[in-house]
């Protein structure tokens, strides 16, 4: 079964908006599955997730959650879910432990079920030390520990993550990653939202690159990159100007454009063939430097729309 | 049976955020009835000077109930607006608890729940209050003490869900505002100083009152805590408060469950 589904899902807020917001989106997510949703900001990202949790009505299709209609049963979707949202809603007005433990009781646990799953959480996500402390005293980074903690406390089957780490410093970023990469292996289904693609190349077994609120691509993220007009880019420094080169260049098998650089030439290449021999053997003795790089989801996205993801 | 122990889990938290700041909340509660209790009911008796025609006597027993009901109101109202204003505007705090597996409203409801448990609470703390201030006694006298709990009961519920209403409509930085504008003009003249019958002097305003919900509260509690000074018939305020009841929480909780899937 799959752990979401979406059908033609669209939304539309209305009051003067120029296009929906999500736009006939349809995507399946498999149980256990890390799946990312990328894409620039206002690609309709957060609208997706408040719908698939239930916290905003669809304009028109059908989102099922573990099987539950979102629209129909939210009540009995949302104690299938944990939802961490992109602003920190922790409660400010009660310590660290509190925040977890009254979290488990808003989920039906007794007092000492409750009790037991805080130490637990507290200690998986170290942040024992910090447990009677206020949440203002937090980092960043402890800051989405606790709220991943929370969201995850009451055992639910699919973890929706709104951009995790927008603003982490990188050191907090990777430690997230390893928290995220646990609850896979556990099995947690995992719906993140990122414009990061290194997170979602990183972490996710699927993919789907979403713009103007509408998916573009899904499929693993080495599937996108391999099929995609995204080749590889190859980067040449040369001792003195390129004169000809570029044209000698361009003949070349699986070189697809070739334009000027900095103090030499990038190469637009395919990523089935490798050039490199050759263009070793063209630019000769003048060759001070070569560096290649791989396609990566953000070669993909400049593919598919011309525009780059972060702008 | 899981709802009701969600439920009974978002209630235990709003208690623990209470029971941190419960010194606070009686400073709040109590400074201002005390303070009026004094000067109309201690000072003002012993300079001679009467209030409201009937001398100090009668006026002691004809405000400590009004005290009590609009203390209830006020603290009814702004224990669950502000915090939830601040909640849904700036913080969204309120986010986890909506993820709680109840429907929205019923997160709401808790909030309106609470808000009266608190009403109750400070008007509890008022009624004894008042009697140990005042120079004169106040003669307290429950006739029945069936009416004195479907008073305080509609009381404190009518304000909880006012202070919702207030709290989804109103953005916090409007708060001060709407208080100066609609709260304290509902105290004053919500016949907390001042029986209705007394109104007759000023009929436009004896008729013009009766859509404030606040009078309903001050004539059913004087009613229920006082003998001998006149009180509005039980059915009207009961009536009226029922019906005030109904409207405030059908609105309450739609307003409510707008303002989050917003």
């Amino acid at each position: 079964m799959a752990a979401i589904s979406m059908r033609a899902l669209t939304k539309h807020y209305g009051g003067g908006a120029p296009r929906p917001a999500v736009d006939g989106v349809t995507l399946d997510v498999a149980d256990g599955e890390t799946f990312g949703l990328l894409g620039p900001n206002g690609a309709g990202k957060t609208t997706t997730v408040s719908v698939c949790t239930t916290r905003t009505p669809p304009s028109a299709g059908t989102v099922e959650v573990a099987g539950l209609d979102v629209a129909v049963e939210p009540r009995r979707v949302k104690r299938d879910i944990g939802v961490v949202t992109q602003r920190c809603t922790l409660d400010r007005a009660i310590t660290v432990s509190q925040n977890l433990y009254y979290h488990c009781r808003f989920f039906a646990m007794s007092r000492a079920e409750a009790k037991a799953r805080t130490a637990e959480m507290l200690e998986l996500f170290q942040l024992s030390a910090r447990a009677k402390g206020s949440v203002n005293e937090l980092s960043g980074g402890m800051i989405q520990r606790l709220q991943i903690a929370r969201a995850i406390s009451h055992g639910p089957r699919v973890l929706f993550l709104d951009e995790p780490t927008s603003g982490l410093d990188p050191q907090s970023r990777l430690s997230l990653w390893e928290a995220i990469e646990t609850l896979k292996h556990e099995g947690t289904t995992v719906f993140l939202t990122t414009h990061y693609m290194e997170e979602a190349d990183q972490l996710c077994d699927r993919v789907a690159i979403m713009d103007a609120g509408r998916v573009l691509v899904c499929g693993p993220p080495r599937e996108l990159k391999r099929t995609s007009a995204a080749g590889r880019v190859i980067t040449i420094t040369l001792a003195s100007p390129p004169n000809g080169l570029a044209a000698r260049i361009e003949r070349i098998a699986g070189v697809q454009a070739v334009e000027p650089a900095r103090e030499g030439l990038r190469i637009h290449a395919s990523a089935a063939e490798t050039p490199v021999p050759r263009i070793v053997a063209e630019a000769g003795a003048d060759l001070l430097d070569l560096s290649v790089s791989e396609p990566s989801l953000e070669t993909v996205f400049i593919a598919l729309t011309g525009r780059e993801l972060r702008d | 049976m899981t709802e009701l122990r969600s439920f009974g889990g978002l209630l235990a938290r709003d208690i623990a955020v209470l029971a941190r700041n419960v010194d606070e909340f009686l400073l709040r509660t109590l400074v201002q009835p005390a303070l009026f209790v004094f000067v109309f009911a201690y000072l003002f008796p012993r300079m001679g000077q009467s209030v409201g025609g009937g001398g100090g006597r009668d006026f002691a027993s004809v405000i400590v109930p009004g005290l009590v009901a609009s203390t209830a109101v006020f603290t009814g109202v702004s224990v669950v607006s502000l915090p939830l204003a601040i909640d849904l505007g700036a913080t969204r705090e309120i986010e986890d608890r909506i993820m709680a597996p109840l429907p929205v409203w019923a997160v709401g409801a808790e909030k309106i729940l609470f808000g009266a448990l608190q009403s109750l609470f400070a008007g509890a703390l008022v009624l004894p209050m008042g009697m140990l201030v005042s120079a004169t006694a106040v003669s307290v006298h429950v006739g029945s003490p069936l009416l004195l709990v479907a008073v305080a009961a509609l009381a404190c519920l009518t304000s909880g869900a006012l202070g919702l209403v207030i709290g989804a409509l109103v953005r916090p930085d409007k708060m001060g505002l709407v208080f100066a504008a609609l709260v304290v003009p509902l105290t004053f003249l919500g016949c907390v100083y001042y029986p209705w019958e007394r109104l007759d002097v000023v009929p436009w305003l004896q008729v013009g009152v009766l859509a404030n919900p606040l009078v309903y509260m001050s004539e059913g509690l004087r009613a229920a805590l006082t003998h001998g000074v006149p009180h509005m018939p039980v059915w009207t305020f009961l009536g009226a408060g029922v019906a005030f009841q109904i409207v405030m929480w059908t609105a309450a909780l739609r307003l409510f469950e707008r303002r989050v899937a917003a």
